[in-house]
């Protein structure tokens, strides 16, 4: 490593006050603080001695974003292999048929190499254009008004693909990720400012702007060349199924197990609810995310779910849907794991974190369930979540006030 | 019962008068610093609301309707005065607003002051006269009327509540000179409307 320690020191003049390049000193910070321990020490007044700082929490949710990379790479690549089978297609056309010939892996549904090699040509095409994209953003933002680029984006940046489908067109990934992160963040001040997770908000935007590719209800199973390859996600398929005949038409297509461990179409990384586990015990473990906004959601969810599954319906096959089934269809592990979380939009308090997670839950069902114009419901909830939360710990604060009045006043 | 039930879901979120409609924007916008003042201005717009509403469904049903004079003689019968609407109206909204900010001076002096101008200004709030007028438009009969105008009032006051929390906590951000004050506030209407929009077609 000292070569790069050497490279960045010599050019480290060109880049401080008086250099040539100082507007660009964001980036030079960047690349020298990714590499190498800061030699910086607090400046203000306070002095927390915690080895826990926005990096590292940073760097620990992309860690525990990674078995959701791996199942967004492996299990699209399962899928698009599966349709070709099943459409008898040999081989992939444009430059991924090529990619796949050179490597020789070859589009064997049972061959876990072809799966990742095939699924990583389309989750990294997203993932690179999102990255350039929204870090030129970042960078023109940190260039200009002279803040850091911090490691939020590398989060956003990471969760943003996973919550698209594999067959989105770059441009609008790229649009997408401008509009999270300009419009989500940057327009106030920043990582720590804002009010909306910036990820949902581009997925949002992108979400009504460009309803066709996006709405959900139709698989996204990438099939080269071959258009009018559909068929419907399992939240789809008993959105329009015939109330009599409810849950079994999606039982007719996908095991318990299956949604579960994640092989069945939908975005990328939000598949998997095993992936997303995994991601919740290192989130939980390292105090990262909050076990509280997590069970909150879950209870809220579970419980609403349960007393529609109670209630019944003659017309809505939804409402048959048994609560167990909730948490593993769509994205509801991915959001509960990693956007409610989010510790920048979610309530700060304690108590507000239980009414947070618990209105995010019933409006995810109740968007899922009662609403039909939208099949999935947890990145609206998650974002309505957002909305609400100042205003929850505003009263959670002033009840605190209360109370200690009270308790003073004698 | 079920009816008024879904009609008030329906008034309080997806026909929500600030974010779906985007009514009486300028109070709305002006008034939502903090949560404390939002939430008086709130409960005054949902007593107006909750009070004109209904007292000008009375007015449409038998006065101003094409023929609701039938029941002062026949020679009324054929009368038509609803374009005396707009005037009645908003006739109904100022008196109402004069007898509202009379009492709050008398009984809160504290929220009369906080309210100051925009108190007064509640009588031009296109969400009052929105909601009046919508309330014409779908032809609500007299109960009817009354759960929506009170369900149009708590919709609008949740809206202005859940801006003033936002915008408390927009304190702390660092937002570029050019965008301070107004502009970010409506970049963030816009977004908490895009999270509203989670209601948007839900059938009642």
């Amino acid at each position: 490593m000292q070569p790069i320690r050497r490279v960045l020191d010599a050019v480290k003049p060109l880049f401080v006050k008086g250099g040539k390049l100082q507007r660009l000193y964001p980036l030079y910070e960047a690349i020298d603080t990714f590499l190498y321990t800061p030699d910086e020490v607090t400046s203000g007044p306070s002095h927390v001695r915690d080895g826990m700082d926005l990096k590292r929490m940073m760097i620990t949710v992309v860690v525990a974003l990674l078995p959701c990379i791996y199942m967004a790479m492996w299990n699209t690549g399962l899928q698009a292999n599966l349709a070709m089978q099943e459409l008898h297609l040999s081989s992939a056309p444009g430059w991924r048929g090529s990619v796949i010939a050179a490597l020789g892996s070859g589009y064997d549904p049972q061959s876990w190499w072809s799966n990742i090699v095939h699924g990583a040509l389309y989750f990294l095409p997203v993932y690179v254009v999102c990255n350039v994209v929204g870090g030129l953003w970042e960078l023109l933002f940190a260039s200009v008004r002279g803040h850091e680029v911090n490691e939020g984006f590398l989060v956003t940046g990471v969760l943003f693909p996973l919550t698209l489908p594999p067959t989105i067109p770059l441009w609008q990934a790229a649009l997408g990720i401008s509009f999270g992160v300009v419009i989500g963040k940057e327009v106030f001040g920043g990582t720590g400012r804002n009010f909306l997770n910036p990820a949902l908000t581009g997925r949002a935007f992108l979400y009504f702007a460009y309803a066709p590719s996006m709405v959900g209800d139709a698989i996204w199973t990438a099939v080269p060349a071959v258009d009018g390859f559909s068929g419907a996600t399992p939240l789809g398929v008993l959105a329009s199924a015939n109330p009599q005949v409810g849950m079994q038409a999606v039982l007719n297509n996908l095991s318990w197990w299956d949604a579960f461990l994640g092989t069945m179409p939908g975005s990328m990384g939000e598949t998997s609810t095993l992936a997303c586990l995994l991601g919740a015990v290192l989130l939980i473990a390292t105090g990262v995310g909050s076990w509280r906004i997590m069970l909150a959601v879950l209870i809220g969810a579970m419980g609403f779910s349960g007393f529609l599954y109670a209630v019944g319906s003659e017309s809505n096959a939804m409402f048959r849907m048994p609560p167990y089934w909730h948490l593993v269809v769509g994205g509801f592990a991915f959001g509960t794991v990693f956007m409610a979380t989010d510790p920048v939009s979610a309530a700060m308090t304690e108590t507000g974190k239980w009414f947070y997670g618990i209105l995010i839950g019933v409006m995810t069902i109740l968007i899922r369930v009662i609403n039909p114009a939208f099949p999935e419901g947890i990145m609206l909830a998650i974002l309505f979540g957002n909305v609400f939360a100042p205003v929850i710990d505003h009263f959670v604060v002033q009840a605190n006030i209360k109370r200690r009045l009270a308790r003073n006043a004698t | 019962m079920e009816h008024y039930i879904s009609l008030f879901v329906k008034s309080v979120f997806i026909e929500n008068l600030a974010l779906a409609f985007f009514l009486g924007m300028c109070t709305f916008l002006a008034v939502s610093k903090d949560v404390r003042t939002a939430m008086g201005l709130g409960l005054a717009v949902i007593i107006i609301q909750g009070i004109t509403v209904p007292t000008n469904n009375l007015l449409f049903q038998y006065l101003l309707r094409p023929g609701a004079l039938a029941w002062a003689g026949e020679q009324y019968a054929e009368l038509d005065l609803s374009f005396l609407g707009l005037i009645t109206y908003i006739g109904v909204i100022a008196a109402m607003v004069q007898i509202l900010e009379m009492a709050l001076d008398r009984y809160f002096p504290r929220l009369y002051h906080t309210l100051g101008i925009f108190l007064p200004l509640i009588t031009v709030n296109c969400a009052i006269l929105g909601g009046t007028l919508l309330m014409i438009q779908n032809e609500y009969n007299f109960p009817e009327a009354v759960t929506y105008g009170f369900g149009s009032g708590v919709g609008w006051a949740m809206a202005i509540t859940v801006l003033a929390g936002v915008r408390e906590k927009l304190k702390y951000s660092d937002v570029p000179a050019g965008l301070q004050g107004l502009g970010i506030t409506f970049i963030t209407v816009g977004l908490i409307a895009m999270a509203f929009m989670a209601f948007g077609g839900i059938q009642l």
